[in-house]
Parts: structure tokens; sequence; C-alpha cells
């Protein structure tokens, strides 16, 4: 008993203090991709590299730029070895999560502040404002790889990141649940099963799409035995990107859509 | 290292004389058996029982674009000395059946069903040929991994139902669990027979995560499929890469530097040490003891900030890339991790002296789940619960890659056991060897270069990789199609293995003991289901 108690003194408080105080990602971590469009001269190489197809060409104005969609980015770094005009800067800024699509989008070039004001339509009801201090979540696994199912065991389990001092809860069954938070691209085998928790959940509910697979389908995008993003099948309210996201990553995406961080 | 393999051909080609025939394979450690369906089950029960060698994959590709043929490979490994045989038979498409092995070696069960699901050839003979991949929900005659089925292919979602097995009897009743889970886990179904609380049957279905992954390989360049690779399996990421790399360097005959070797085995190490440490952890919030769960968290949590610092991903993704590695440990890193592993070496101590000296968590853990050596030894179980049940086998030991062969290291193997605790006391004693062939990695280390360049490789040239993974023996099988592209990447996870063996450990359990057993296994769905 007492060494139990010793080991427990001994280790003291070990949780994090984020958002209160800013967690800056190690230098090697690859987060959100900035274009410089003066450096772009429109090589076609990151499109070509890119595993997911997360680059593409759009036309404005007789004009062609580039546009990266952080949905299907599962953070290879790839393009960013291969652009030889340095246009493409990998930074380590994790806070990538968003309420709409749209929001996850880079465009190289292109006017933002437009397209912003759009994306702010999605929560303006605020019908979500009932969860704001407290929130019962239910993990629905609808085919991913197991990485975004450990790093929410880290959230939820690890003393360090101790998802419940924001109020958030992780419950056992959809039917307790105010917000689902879904992984997988989603597969065939799982679409009923989804589907049936999406309904079984209470209203008001939330959806939260968590990884790159959820968001698009990520590298498993355009396959038979899965489809192209969990939007496909149940309606979602926040799209948290990354391959997996990072915990801090989750925590800044639940506190976005509780809107407790203005945005 | 190179090994004598004339005395084993010798002894195949003397018992079976014209019946089989020794195709002409490049790489040393592979020999290929060309037999025919007829001979198929003579040959592979002689060489399983003969050289005592657990099956290691059965492997079906298409080749009827190139020899009018299905062909199924099926991969012997033996025990103590660095060979595989690889014995194959062609299976016309005109008669789309093969004999099943399955009732002389139980191992094979899967495999073959899995090829009937994905390839519409009927193993003939097969004790239980039901859908194990698709689930039924496919229309007839689909089988998507067919060369004229299209990767992207939409098809409609056909209502079925699965079959189950249960136990009738006055006081028996079924309990039916999953997919959605209760837990943050990955989604299986299982239906326990149960009276009161202990358990009579288990029957499970998995393949809910099934994902088309092998179908997505054949359809991407081979410098994108790395990526897709390490997304097999999100705790296994590292391990993938590695095996997906090795399979490639392999087939264009390249070597790697020797300081990427053990940059490659450092990291590969560092893997075994997170999922471990968490697994013990995991074991403890299994049998309710939350304190050292946490604690076993607190330190899995470490390593993965660890991992981060060395290559930008905690889960060691975009770290393995074909021909090396993609980023140095330098100095500085390299006095980080190791002062950050003499840290977690002694946290972990306490950890497991307060575990193993808690009788109540002992009695929870103790004769739980037992596997027998019989059943292991019969499915071809690997990994910590093979070790468990007194199986000496560990790929880095009996099929050396990266720089496992410069290493000094102990694989821990209890006999007569098989219990939870047996393997959470594997997984605690693999803990400690990990960390002392990272510190042995840093001491043997060369300067130098850490990738070489590799710009294609030969088509329709074949290749065995493997990688002992934290869950166990991973085996890869590729065939490279022209232009830089795969014809095929067969992957076998050790969870594909041990699964099967799951419903022997549980009848005569409580039900509360069955995520406590299902964690001490520590099983992903996702590199099963691919």
């Amino acid at each position: 008993m007492f060494t139990k108690f010793q080991k427990s003194l001994q280790t003291g408080v070990v949780t994090s203090h984020y958002p209160k105080e800013k967690d800056y990602a190690p230098f090697r971590f690859r987060g959100r991709i900035e274009i410089d469009n003066e450096r772009c001269k429109q090589c076609n190489v990151c499109v070509e590299v890119c595993p997911t197809n997360a680059y593409t060409w759009i036309e404005d104005k007789d004009k062609r730029y580039l546009q990266l969609d952080h949905a299907k980015c599962v953070f290879c770094g790839m393009c960013e070895e291969a652009c030889s005009y340095r246009a493409i800067r990998i930074t380590n800024d994790f806070e990538l999560a968003a309420t709409h699509k749209d929001g996850l989008l880079v465009k190289a070039g292109l006017d933002k502040t437009a397209s912003v004001e759009e994306l702010g339509m999605k929560l303006k009801e605020k019908i979500f404002s009932v969860f704001r201090r407290s929130l019962h979540v239910r993990e629905v696994d609808a085919g991913s790889c197991n990485g975004c199912e450990w790093e929410v065991v880290a959230l939820y389990n690890s003393p360090i990141h101790d998802l419940q001092r924001f109020g958030i809860d992780m419950v056992a069954s959809p039917r307790h649940a105010d917000c689902l938070l879904v992984t997988g691209p989603p597969t065939r085998n799982l679409e009923t099963a989804l589907i049936k928790t999406y309904h079984s959940t209470p209203e008001p509910r939330m959806v939260v799409a968590l990884g790159a697979c959820a968001c698009s389908g990520g590298i498993f995008q355009d396959c038979y035995a899965t489809k192209n993003g969990i939007d496909n099948v149940v309606p979602v309210d926040v799209y948290i990107p990354g391959c997996p996201p990072r915990p801090q990553a989750i925590i800044y995406g639940f506190l976005l859509a509780l809107e407790r961080i203005d945005k | 290292m190179s090994i004598n393999r004339q005395p084993y051909l010798d002894n195949i080609m003397n018992r079976f004389k014209g019946n089989v025939v020794v195709a002409k394979g490049s790489l040393e450690n592979e020999i290929y058996i060309s037999t025919n369906k007829e001979n198929l089950d003579d040959v592979c029960t002689y060489i399983h029982k003969t050289f005592q060698s657990p099956l290691s994959s059965i492997i079906c590709n298409d080749e009827r674009s190139l020899n009018k043929n299905f062909t199924i490979y099926y991969v012997f490994s033996l025990p103590d000395k660095d060979l595989f045989f690889i014995v194959f038979i062609p299976v016309s498409e005109q008669q789309p059946d093969f004999p099943s092995i399955t009732p002389h070696i139980p191992a094979a069960h899967w495999y073959e069903r899995e090829i009937k699901d994905m390839f519409g050839l009927e193993p003939v003979g097969h004790p239980d040929p039901h859908t194990l991949v698709l689930h039924g929900n496919m229309p007839a005659n689909t089988y998507p991994l067919r060369k004229d089925f299209a990767t992207n292919t939409r098809l409609p979602h056909i209502e079925s139902k699965l079959p189950f097995a249960r136990v009738d009897g006055e006081g028996v009743f079924e309990i039916p669990v999953g997919p959605i889970h209760a837990g943050i886990i990955e989604p299986g179904h299982f239906r326990f027979s149960a009276v009161g609380d202990t358990i009579l049957y288990l029957d499970a279905k998995l393949f809910f995560t099934h994902k088309g992954t092998e179908k997505l390989f054949e359809a991407m360049p081979y410098t994108k499929a790395l990526f897709l690779a390490e997304r097999i399996c999100g705790v296994c990421a590292a391990s993938h890469a590695t095996g997906y790399c090795q399979a490639i360097e392999k087939v264009a005959g390249i070597e790697i530097p020797p300081r990427a070797k053990f940059i490659r085995t450092i990291i590969l190490e560092l893997e075994r040490l997170y999922n471990h440490i968490g697994d013990v952890g995991n074991v403890c919030i299994g049998a309710s003891f939350l304190m050292c769960g946490s604690h076993g968290f607190r330190m899995r949590e470490h390593i993965q900030q660890l991992n981060e610092t060395i290559c930008g991903n905690r889960y060691l993704r975009g770290m393995i890339t074909i021909g090396g590695v993609r980023f140095d440990i330098h100095d500085d890193l390299k006095k980080h991790i190791l002062d950050l592993l003499d840290r977690v070496k002694t946290d972990f101590k306490e950890l497991v002296e307060i575990m193993f000296t808690s009788s109540s968590f002992l009695d929870r853990i103790e004769t739980t789940g037992r596997l027998s050596l019989e059943h292991a030894k019969g499915l071809g179980v690997v990994g910590v619960p093979a070790r468990a049940s007194g199986i000496c086998r560990d790929t880095r030991r009996n099929h050396p890659y990266a720089a496992y062969s410069e290493i000094d290291f102990d694989i821990p193997v209890y006999h007569d056991e098989g219990d939870v605790y047996a393997r959470v006391k594997v997984r605690v004693d693999e803990v400690y060897q990990s960390m002392s062939i990272i510190e042995q990695c840093f001491n043997k280390m060369p300067e130098g270069s850490i990738k070489t360049s590799l710009k294609e490789f030969p088509p329709y040239k074949q290749a065995l990789s493997y990688v002992e993974s934290p869950r166990g023996e991973d085996i890869y099988w590729i065939m490279t199609a022209p232009n830089n592209m795969l014809y095929r990447y067969k992957v076998r996870s050790p969870s594909f293995c041990n699964w099967p063996s799951i419903p022997y450990t549980i009848p005569g359990n409580i039900v509360p003991d069955f995520p406590l057993i299902n964690k001490s296994f520590e099983l992903c769905y996702s590199c099963t289901d691919l």
C-alpha cells in the first residue's frame, strides 16, 4: 500500500497546461502546410509526389493556383522535400481543426478572407452551446488503423493530457453521448453500424471527424471497401485533420467545437 | 550469412521424386518448390512435420495475364535456420478450386477462407468455409483481388446475416458485444455463450475494418505505397514500413548503409518499447488496477513524445524510407534518448514491482486465459503469446534483418504457463531487452550516410520480407510489375495468426476476464482485416 502512495507522490502532477500555455510541437513535427505563391513555379512536382492527391490546381480568373486540402493530407512531408523552389513550407502548427471543410483548404495566392466569412455559417446557430461546459463523447471506430484510437486513449487514460479536466468525458454507449467522435474512412463493413450508432445518439448531437481518413478517406480513398470520408454517411460538425492528430490537436478541435476558442 | 540449403532440397527430392520441381529463386534463403494440386497436401504436411517448420503465410496471386493461372504460394519457415520453403501450385480459371490443407495444418484455415472471399477459389475439404473478409455484403461473383476488378468499383450493399455458432441448453444465454464497443478499441463482433458469469463458448467475427489495403497497393507507384504501408496499422507503423522497404530493397537488389540499419533497429525497438509499456499499463486497466494503468500510459506518453522529437510523428511514421531512413540521429538526440530511457527504466522497474506484489492483481491475471502449447503450435501462434506458451520463436533471431545479427539479446520464453501473467512477464522482460538493444546500437553505430537511392526495380520479381513487430512476426510477399508498380503485396500480420487462438483461451473464464485476456494478447484489428 505504502509503495503505491510513494510512487504516486514521487511522480507528482504531470498534466500538461495546454491550451492555457502554448504547446510547441518538436522541430521535426509536420503540421500546417504553407504555400508561398511568389516562389511557386507551378512545376506540378508536389501534385505528383502526394500519396493522397491533396494538391490540386484551381482556376480563377484565367489564372492557375495551387490548392492543398489538409483533410486529405497525411503529413508525410514529401511535398516539402520535392519542391525545389522552397514554395512549400511545413510548419509545426498542429491547431488545424475546422468546423467546415473549406477551413482545411490552403489556397495559394487567393484572398482568403472571403471564404472565411462563408465558413462561419456552420456553427452560427449555436445549438451546441448547451454542451459548453460538459460534453459526453462516444468514440466510434469506423475502420481506422488504430492510430487515432490510441491518441484518444492517450487523451483519456494518460494523466498527461487528461481530457476530463475540460469537462469532456468518454461514455460507453452512444445513448449516453452528446457527441460522436468518428475515425476511419469509413469501411463498407461498418457503414451500417455507424448509421445505427448515429441514430442511437439523442439530439442535439454533434459529430467530430477525427483524422485524415474520417475527414476525406485519407490514403484509403477511392477504394471498393471504403467511402471517402464519414461526411458521406453522417453529417459532420467538426473536422480534425492529422494522421493521426496529436492529442493537443484533438483538444483544440473539441474546444473549437464547444466554442471555447475564438477563431 | 550463408545457409547450406542442399540437404533440405535432397531430402524433399528423394521423398517426392518427380512430383515436385525446385524452381529457380533469386534469393538465397527462399526455396520455391513447384507441385500440383494432387501432391500439395502431402508436400506441405511433409515439410511441416519433418522440418518442424510452421506455416508462415499463404499467398494467392492472380497471374492469369502471365500464365493463365492463379498461383497459390504456401510459405513455411524453418525454426532454426534462416530458410523459407515456398510451395506453389497453379489453379486454373476453369476449375477454380484447390485442396484444403487445413485438416492437417489447422493454421491454414483463415488463409484459405480469405482466398475464397478475395479470389473466388474454393478450398475443397475445408471444415468451415464461411465468408471471412467480405461479410457477404458484396454482390455474387465479385472478387476484389482479381485483376479484372477495378480498385474504385462502387458496389451495392447486399443485406446479409453472418452465421454464428452458439451453445443451447437450460440456463445458457448469449451475450452479443460490438462492433461498436464500450471501450476505445477497434471494431469486432463477439458472441459469448455463458452460464451465469462463466463463458462456455466464444464466436468472434472480425474484418469490419477491411479497407481494401492489398488492392490499393496494386494501384499505387511504389514510392507512394510506402505511406500506405505505414498506415496498415497505427501502432506497428515502423514495422510495416520496414517490412515494405526491405521487400522493395530485396527485389531491387540494393543494400542499405550500415548506419541506416542501426537507426532502423533503434526505431523498431522504440516502437516495441512504447507498445509493450502501454500494453502492460493496459492490462492493469483491464484488471481495474487504474493506478498502475495511469503510470503505464504516462511512460508510454513520454516515449511517444520522444518519437515525435526523433521523426515528427508520435507513431514513428515518416522515418523509415526505401533505401534507408529519412532523419539522422545526431549526438544531442542520442543523449536525449538515452537519458529518457534511463529514467523510464527506473520508473518501469518500480511500476512492475508494485504490480507483481499486488495480490489482488495477481489473482486476476494468474491462470486466466490459458493458451496451451498444443493450441499455440497447431494454430501457428506467433509473437508474445507464443513465447508465453513456450514456443521460442522470434524473427529477429530466426531470420535476422536490419542490424539484429550484430546485436546480443535474449528472448524471454515461459514454459507451461500461457496465461495472462506469462504474457505480461514476456512483455516486461522484452522492455529491458529493447532498452539494452538500443544502447548496443548506439555503441556500435558507424558514421556514414543514412540512405541509398533507388530509381527503379525489375518487373515480375518476387521476394519475402519479415519483421518482428511488437505483436509478433510480420511476413510480406512482394511481386513487382512493370513501371515501378506492384503486382501483388501480401501482408500477413501477427494478429492474423493469433486471433483464431483467442476463442480457445476463453471457455471456463468469466465474462469480465475477456477484456483482460484480449488486452494481454493485444491484437490489432486493422492489420488483420487489411
